[in-house]
């Protein structure tokens, strides 16, 4: 027992991050009332402070590394990596968000509150050393993105997409704490530790160890939107509002990835025979559906959101290959992803002005001629989801091919490679209109030094990881060491 | 034996009365079945030693959640709501593959065994109020805390979804 | 002792008081059933509406306002819920579990001043 307040506060150490950002939080909530409407994006900036506050502090506990509070609660490099990307995609968002948010007229400072609120909830499941820990972290992020989706309440479409992913959410949940409650009954623990300690020694044939294991694969894969688990994304994506759509096509799914490698890479890796097998699977269907069903969209959100569908599946053939290159490549991948995403995003949010939509993919028609950067920016991003050579999104691909490769999954790779091609057609195709069609009236694209900076970061990180890869690689091959 | 029996009648009225939940016409009269569903999950908790949250349970769903459902309920017409279908036409199949589901679940359950029964996530004395207050406030700190925050999250959404536009 | 493997005896008593409630609810509704009489008719059955024949349904619409009321209930009915264990191993846990509850109640109280301003609690 702890007698003194210091002893407290020093115990609390290796929450501060997650404190930073929660306190963060709960100020601009307060501060909401005092700010004016028309300057609601000091909010957003002073957000960003807190956030890049609360990255130096991960950067500095990473010497600190254990398990605190009971074993509830890691700090590894793992999840100091997560951490880092989670920072990267809440940074962007809020970058990408002030300016649409004045043009939806839906600028209030709760927004960046449950920004932040879902960040927090990110870092608590990257750090999650128990189930009961990561099951609320989990819903922390996940109900405060159910606001965000309808953030827009005058739009019925943007209602339509919280109720949605509200209703799947809550049946995802359900299901993950089914497997989850199963898992305790069979080890007596909910220590993600104890759990991997009881595998070990455990009979692996029991069919509800087996249960219990599809269950968590397809609670996290409704998730991180794996296929056949991915119905929702369409409609929520396109419904809510486009900021939202960046930043939970890029957080909750980077945070889905963390999840899941921390379970099947660490806690349940005595099954990986068996799940192996379901992951490869689900990473081929997956990538099929969504390179498949991308090509027919006319609205870039849904494009986008098919083609987010399609790289949980490349993430995915990452994970089923398993091992510590497989590991390392997916979490290279999942960053890459989250940046080239919210990217292409921050572009599409350039097109949304005073009275235009700027949603379908003939509204790019000649941004190649009215909007030189704009264009070219698009370009870069698209390029890079392709993964055309020297874009960040080749380098991500690469590796996670080749991890497959070297375990023995050349057909998984094979497929890979397959529906890389063919997701060129519709990445292409949105660069062909930009470039090729005539501009089909004049109208302004949106301009903000907050968009700029966000777009400028975006695109430099895609160049930089795409030129020199090595760097980043290593510090994810660095951090995996904690839980292999 | 009567411990088992016991819980055979709790088993026995949670699924019949589940079942009505969604079946029924009047949603009122859903609600009341749910109502019956919270009383009888109690008392399962009882009869597993978890005095305390039998407790919650009927303190925070019997008592707040299904009044909110209620207000929901009666928010909606009731008389509209009863005529609308309760079910599309592809109930059956859906009711098959959901019942699949459910046999493949308790086939596997069956078959397989629990080596951590009876084993408790944390080991204490006995499972009262006051060792799970010991447990919850020293060991599981940070999901308790997170709870809070949850808690916070889900009032924001409600004022700012359900709140009428008014002093902004 | 195993939780789950014995019979909770302390609880006979609530269980007998639950029998002998429903019993005497029931037995209630029963035996007025089948002593009362029964002579039915229209007027009799009308909704009482201090003698006015109604001219509507009782059944109205209500208004959302009573929604946000009920959750805010719920939230906070969670965090009482939450104080109870809390306060009962309150002499095991002392000073740090003073410092958990009183960010605990920070947390929220951030929330009550939240639907506060934001007028979340006022009947307009």
């Amino acid at each position: 027992m702890v007698t003194s307040l210091q002893a407290f506060i020093g115990q609390l150490l290796p929450l501060y991050p997650e404190l930073v950002i929660i306190t963060i939080a709960l100020t601009v909530l307060l501060l909401d009332f005092f700010v004016d409407r028309q300057n609601k994006a000091m909010l957003g900036w002073y957000s960003l402070i807190g956030i890049v506050i609360a990255a130096s502090m991960t950067i500095k506990l990473s010497g600190l590394a254990g398990s605190f509070f009971g074993g509830t609660f890691l700090l590894d490099p793992f999840a100091a990596y997560f951490k880092l990307a989670f920072y990267t995609a809440c940074g962007l968002g809020i970058l990408i968000s002030m300016k649409y948010l004045d043009i939806e007229d839906i600028h209030r400072g709760e927004y960046y509150a449950l920004m932040l609120f879902a960040t927090s909830g990110m870092m608590l499941m990257a750090s999650a050393g128990d189930l009961i820990s990561l099951y609320l972290g989990l819903e922390l992020m996940a109900l405060s993105i159910y606001v965000l989706a309808g953030f827009m309440r005058s739009d019925s479409r943007s209602n339509e997409a919280g109720i949605k992913y509200l209703l799947l959410g809550a049946f995802s949940s359900g299901i993950m704490l089914y497997g989850m409650s199963l898992l305790y009954g069979l080890s007596g623990t909910t220590n993600l530790n104890g759990i991997l300690v009881f595998l070990r020694g455990a009979d692996l044939a029991n069919p509800v160890l087996f249960l219990s294991m599809v269950m968590l694969i397809v609670s996290f894969g409704f998730k991180v939107a794996a296929v056949p688990f991915h119905m929702w994304v369409p409609d929520v994506y396109e419904g809510a509002p486009t900021s939202v759509t960046a930043f939970m096509s890029a957080g909750p799914k980077v945070a889905g990835f963390a999840v899941l490698l921390r379970i099947f890479a660490h806690t349940l890796l005595p099954l990986q025979e068996h799940s192996t097998v379901i992951l490869a699977g689900i990473a081929m269907i997956t990538m099929a559906v969504g390179n498949i069903m991308a090509i027919a969209q006319t609205n870039i959100k849904r494009m986008l959101a098919y083609s987010s569908i399609a790289h949980a599946g490349y993430a995915l053939v990452g994970l089923a290959a398993g091992g510590r290159e497989g590991a390392a490549s997916v979490m290279l991948y999942v960053l890459i992803y989250a940046v080239m995403n919210m990217g292409a995003f921050g572009v599409v949010i350039m097109l949304r002005n005073a009275g235009v939509r700027g949603e379908e993919i003939t509204d790019f028609s000649g941004l190649g001629k009215t909007n030189k950067a704009a264009a070219f920016l698009m370009l870069i991003f698209l390029f890079s989801l392709t993964g055309i050579p020297p874009m960040a999104g080749f380098i991500g691909k690469f590796y996670i091919f080749k991890s497959a490769v070297q375990a023995g999954m050349v057909w998984l790779a094979v497929v890979g490679v397959l529906f890389s091609a063919i997701s060129a057609y519709f990445y292409l195709r949105v660069i062909m209109v930009m470039y090729m069609h005539e501009p089909k009236e004049e109208f302004n694209l949106v301009q903000s030094p907050a968009l700029a900076l966000a777009l400028a970061i975006a695109v430099t990180a895609v160049i930089v990881i795409g030129v020199y890869p090595s760097g980043v690689l290593e510090f994810a091959r660095a951090s995996i060491i904690g839980i292999l | 034996m009567i411990n088992q029996l016991i819980f055979a009648y709790f088993a026995a009225v949670i699924v019949v009365s589940a079942v009505l939940v969604i079946t029924r016409k009047n949603p009122v009269h859903s609600v009341m079945f749910m109502l019956l569903l919270f009383f009888h999950i109690a008392g399962v908790f009882v009869l597993l030693n978890a005095e305390f949250l039998a407790a919650v349970q009927l303190i925070v769903y019997a008592g707040a959640i299904l009044i909110l459902f209620l207000f929901v309920v009666i928010l909606l017409s009731v008389e509209r709501e009863s005529q609308a279908a309760r079910a599309n036409r592809f109930w059956p199949w859906l009711a098959g593959f959901g019942l699949i589901i459910a046999g493949e679940i308790a086939l596997l359950v069956l078959r397989g065994s629990f080596p951590g029964e009876g084993k408790m996530a944390v080991q204490v004395a006995g499972a009262g109020v006051r060792d799970l207050g010991v447990v919850l406030y020293s060991k599981f700190l940070v999901p308790f805390e997170i709870s809070s925050v949850i808690l916070l999250v889900g009032l924001i959404g409600a004022v700012m979804l359900a709140k009428k536009k008014t002093n902004e | 002792m195993t939780p789950g493997s014995y019979l909770p005896g302390h609880f006979l008593p609530v269980a007998i008081f639950l029998f002998v409630g429903i019993a005497v609810g029931v037995g209630m509704l029963v035996f007025s059933r089948l002593v009362s009489p029964r002579r039915p008719y229209r007027e009799k059955l009308m909704t009482y509406e201090s003698g006015i024949t109604p001219f509507s349904d009782a059944h109205q619409k209500f208004s959302i306002r009573y929604y946000i009321i009920a959750m805010l209930f719920l939230i906070f009915d969670i965090e009482a819920v939450f104080l109870y264990p809390w306060a009962v191993a309150y002499d095991r846990i002392g000073l740090y579990g003073l410092v958990e509850m009183v960010i605990f109640i920070i947390i929220l109280l951030v929330g009550y001043v939240y639907a506060w301003k934001k007028g979340a609690l006022e009947w307009e």
